[in-house]
């Protein structure tokens, strides 16, 4: 962790107009969330499936990949990232150092927005609140990982990013139960289901099979991302 | 005192090869790495510089290898061509996060002095974006120059300035020559490396053509075979005289061009021939121009020979 490279990731992501595009979806969830709640629709269905579709289904997949590729993917773009590279510092502190940063995004514009909306829909029924907000934050963070990741390794990042969330995650998870095994959102929902109210939550990982996936592709995404930004060819304009 | 050692390298990138088989030593002092565009010098630049892997061949600073081997950034400076920085923060504040990047026991005395040098400090806490080109060229130096290097690489560092910004870096890196410290820069124009550095290399189509100080490259870009356009009251005359001369070696007549094309292949002997044979034969000159004195044709030669 270096807190410099930590300071300047953070300026350039919340400093210029993507702070905007940061804040505008947990606004539409927190707006959607109030409506309901005025309405006297937002029992625990609707929260369910507000949470669930909205929050965990599309919000965070979006701000993770926004934010995964947004900590990396504009410095390698124009070359500014030279000034970090050339430093007496680990590549693997440089990639974990923009991860951290990333994942206190995901819980400043995905996560509190999240449980904020479950707790005004909701309340403390079921502690639905509370398990989409924990599933949002270890989600967001997982998909960060991925993301930056993806930032490091091509610089078409944001489209292979959303193939991957809307294809594999949407589509083929949709359709083919077994794609869902090795899905983020599927683990973030099992995560979900284990801190809310047993019954909850409907979940289609176990458990015990979602969190080593979390943590082996989180570890292994940021490994693998400070291993490739160790080579990382910088190009000229010549 | 740091010594950059290349040996044989080479690097390709798919099917196009950037730098072939290259070896050269750069010690302390300024050189000049001099090449059209497209020669290969970013690419040597940045495998001097640990961005780049050689695709054969080796790299290293004083014996170590600079590739995958991020201590050596405490030795060098780099300063890029691309002008992309951090423009969201200020001079001062880029300076002083250059340097807290490289552990600096005290940064901000770092950061003031690096400033000085490159006299920024007047604009310090101006945002890079309001910069000129000319002022985020010095930031870029004050940045590459926080941790007192012993090598510092400079990647086009004279594209687009204006005259005045132009003196000032020609001092600059002299002074920092004059210090010691190994200073490397690349450039396309034999003038501009002839004023700073003491030592030019030459590459052209990713190979090494020559190395030696400016006078040596000067002599042997200036004595290649010239070819020049002349015309004039008499054109027949003047060929027939011109070829009896040694200092030719053919003599066309360009109807096209209406006017003689000649290649001259000693350039010193030629130029005192031509005013003399047209004053004996009363010949009236009205054009005299070189017709192959572009950058490319130059070094084409340099290479050849």
């Amino acid at each position: 962790m270096n807190t410099t490279i930590a300071a300047i990731t953070l300026r350039a992501m919340v400093g210029r107009r993507r702070a905007v595009l940061l804040l505008a979806m947990p606004v539409i969830l927190l707006g959607l969330a109030v409506a309901l709640r005025l309405t006297g629709v937002a029992g625990v269905g609707t929260s369910r499936a507000v949470l669930g579709a909205f929050a965990l289904g599309t919000l965070v997949p979006l701000l993770g990949l926004i934010i995964g590729t947004g900590v990396i993917g504009p410095e390698i773009d124009d070359g500014s990232i030279v000034y970090l590279l050339a430093k007496p510092v680990s590549r693997f502190v440089i990639v974990f150092t923009k991860l951290v940063v990333a994942v206190g995004c995901v819980a400043v514009f995905a996560a509190v927005p999240t449980l904020a909306a479950g707790l005004i829909m909701a309340g403390d029924r079921r502690g639905l609140a509370l398990g989409y907000g924990v599933g949002a934050l270890v989600g967001g963070a997982v998909y960060c990982a991925v993301f930056l990741m993806l930032g490091v390794l091509t610089r078409h990042a944001v489209v292979v990013g959303l193939l991957y969330a809307l294809l594999w995650e949407s589509l083929i998870g949709g359709y083919v139960p077994g794609a869902r095994t090795l899905s983020v959102r599927q683990w973030a929902v099992s995560v979900t289901s284990a801190v809310a109210e047993h019954g909850a939550v409907p979940a289609d990982v176990r458990l015990r099979v979602a969190v080593p996936l979390l943590l082996v592709a989180a570890v292994a995404a940021t490994w693998y991302a400070g291993w490739r930004l160790r080579s990382l060819a910088l190009t000229s304009d010549e | 005192m740091s010594v950059i050692s290349i040996e044989r390298a080479s690097r390709w990138f798919g099917n196009v090869v950037a730098v072939n088989d290259v070896s050269m030593t750069i010690g302390p002092g300024v050189t000049g790495l001099l090449g059209p565009n497209g020669a290969g010098k970013s690419t040597l630049i940045h495998l001097m510089g640990g961005f780049l892997a050689p695709s054969a061949g080796t790299v290293t600073l004083d014996g170590a290898l600079v590739w995958h081997n991020v201590d050596v950034y405490r030795r060098v400076g780099l300063v890029p061509e691309r002008e992309a920085m951090y423009d969201f923060l200020t001079g001062w504040q880029f300076t002083l996060a250059n340097a807290r990047l490289h552990g600096l026991a005290d940064p901000e005395a770092a950061a003031t002095r690096a400033l000085q040098t490159v006299e920024m400090t007047f604009a310090q806490d101006r945002r890079l974006d309001t910069y000129s080109k000319g002022m985020k060229q010095r930031v870029k130096m004050a940045a590459a120059l926080v941790h007192d290097p012993a090598v510092l690489l400079l990647d086009e560092p004279f594209n687009g300035m204006d005259p005045r910004q132009r003196l000032h870096l020609i001092d600059l890196i002299r002074r920092m020559g004059a210090d010691g410290r190994t200073v490397l820069f690349s450039s396309h124009i034999l003038e501009e490396v002839e004023q700073v550095a003491s030592h030019i290399e030459v590459v052209v189509a990713g190979r090494h053509a020559a190395s030696g100080d400016f006078r040596a490259i000067r002599r042997l870009m200036i004595d290649r075979p010239h070819v020049f356009l002349i015309r004039s009251s008499d054109d027949r005359r003047l060929a027939a005289a011109l070829i009896a001369d040694g200092s030719t070696a053919a003599v066309e007549l360009d109807g096209r061009e209406r006017a003689l094309r000649v290649h001259a292949v000693d350039f010193q002997r030629f130029v005192l021939l031509l005013p003399r044979l047209a004053r004996e034969h009363r010949l009236r000159l009205y054009m005299v121009s070189p017709s192959d004195e572009s950058l490319e044709s130059v070094f084409s030669y340099l290479v050849a020979s």
